[in-house]
């Protein structure tokens, strides 16, 4: 399957209906998943995709994730929601408490593929680090450059990182080119680099238990 | 005439104050410091200047924003904008007595440093006739505890981004109940990931939402305070 993460980004994925469990996820999670799918010979889990770009406005995920839920569930044995916190204040979880569904728990991606409790000790001494993906190194012009309107007012980038003292990028996987793209990104935010290898972490441990 | 060709100085005042608006919403911060410049040598009052120039122009930039046809560049620039008119007003204000609402101690909570909705609420409060203590970001309990007594603050304004930083808002309101002080501040919270629902849990008089609804808000409980302490 190829995956365009502009698709991702605006349009999500569609369920490929197979399987009797359905995930529903973030698109930013998309290639990860299916990864996970295809190593793993898990034939049982079939996926569905939001736009990755509910993150820009992220008090509409939870409405986005329960209409997911409506539409598809009756197909399937089971239902997973591939999302964290993300953003919503505690709201996706209460939602998805209300819909019987489980959900990923934590709260947001770059908690989980580090690991929730290993991330949360760090916070003390990482408060200032402005996190990327692999999903985001590739999608930094349009998940944070051009929506900060950092392309058209270059001025305001301290305003917006001024308070930021490093990028680290979560390597989900080893890629140099996107290594790269990941400096370059700090470079350009004004900001020291750090890559930090994490592999899938806990969204391969919470998956494989589906 | 282009808007490049337009000469401030030579405007009357009610067309400078609808430039000025238009100047504001498009964030063009050395037209506003020169059109504040010009109201006060025309004699206008720094009060005046500020309200009906720079706090009327940034509430159609707020109510833009409020329903989406204003994006948060766009804002951040009209608010730094208006913060050029107001480095020349503030002391101005402070010298010609101008009426003031109350006083706010407000900062982003421990753990987290975002502080572009913080500012500007501390902004829009200042230019609403609050006097603002601004504590910056990353702040814990005994840093608010402490502002709020050395100012004598009415109010106590919470900013959060972070889901995982939010909570500390109740940690702050809890030690304000334990010292048996909760009810001599208007606590207001705000931040991206917060709801009223939140608000109300951890013992919030109020969630606001946007700067200008934190305004009215602010000023409406400390309307009722003066009430009950006149009643």
């Amino acid at each position: 399957m190829t995956l365009s993460d502009a698709e991702l980004s605006e349009a999500g994925l569609s369920p490929a209906h197979q399987g009797r469990v359905l995930l529903i996820a973030c698109g930013a999670l998309a290639r990860e998943i299916l990864a996970l799918k295809a190593a793993n010979g898990w034939d049982h889990l079939d996926l569905t995709c939001l736009p990755a770009n509910l993150h820009l406005r992220p008090e509409r995920i939870t409405e986005a994730v329960s209409t997911a839920v409506a539409e598809h569930r009756a197909d399937y044995d089971g239902v997973f929601v591939v999302y964290a916190d993300c953003g919503t204040g505690g709201q996706l979880a209460a939602r998805c408490a209300e819909l019987g569904v489980e959900m990923v728990a934590g709260p947001h991606c770059y908690a989980f593929y580090e690991g929730n409790d290993v991330f949360a000790a760090k916070a003390e001494d990482e408060f200032r680090a402005f996190y990327l993906t692999d999903f985001l190194v590739r999608q930094f012009d349009a998940f944070v450059w051009r929506p900060m309107g950092l392309d058209r007012y270059p001025s305001l980038r301290d305003t917006y990182f001024g308070n930021y003292d490093r990028l680290i990028y979560q390597a989900q996987t080893d890629d140099p080119a996107l290594d790269a793209a990941a400096r370059d990104a700090a470079e350009r935010l004004g900001l020291a680099y750090e890559r930090r290898f994490t592999g899938y972490g806990e969204l391969a441990t919470t998956l494989a238990r589906l | 005439m282009a808007d490049d060709d337009i000469i401030l100085s030579e405007l009357s005042d009610d067309d400078l104050v609808l430039q000025m608006h238009d100047d504001l919403y498009d964030g063009l911060r050395e037209e506003i410091e020169e059109g504040v410049g010009i109201l006060l040598e025309r004699g206008w009052s720094p009060y005046d200047v500020l309200t009906r120039a720079l706090v009327a122009g940034m509430t159609i930039v707020g109510a833009d924003f409020r329903d989406g046809i204003l994006f948060v560049p766009e804002v951040l620039l009209a608010a730094n904008a208006m913060k050029g008119g107001m480095a020349i007003l503030k002391p101005l204000l402070i010298a010609t007595g101008a009426p003031r609402m109350g006083k706010m101690v407000i900062g982003t909570v421990k753990g987290d440093i975002h502080d572009i909705g913080k500012n500007l609420v501390a902004m829009m409060m200042e230019g609403a006739g609050f006097e603002v203590v601004d504590l910056g970001i990353n702040n814990a309990v005994e840093k608010y505890l402490d502002a709020l007594e050395r100012e004598g603050a009415d109010i106590l304004g919470m900013s959060a981004l972070l889901t995982t930083t939010m909570p500390y808002m109740k940690v702050v309101i809890d030690t304000l109940k334990e010292r048996g002080i909760r009810e001599n501040y208007i606590v207001l919270v705000g931040g991206a990931p917060l709801n009223e629902e939140f608000g109300r849990a951890i013992g919030a008089d109020a969630y606001c939402r946007d700067a200008a609804v934190a305004v009215e808000t602010a000023k409406s409980f400390i309307l009722r305070k003066h009430n009950a302490l006149n009643a």
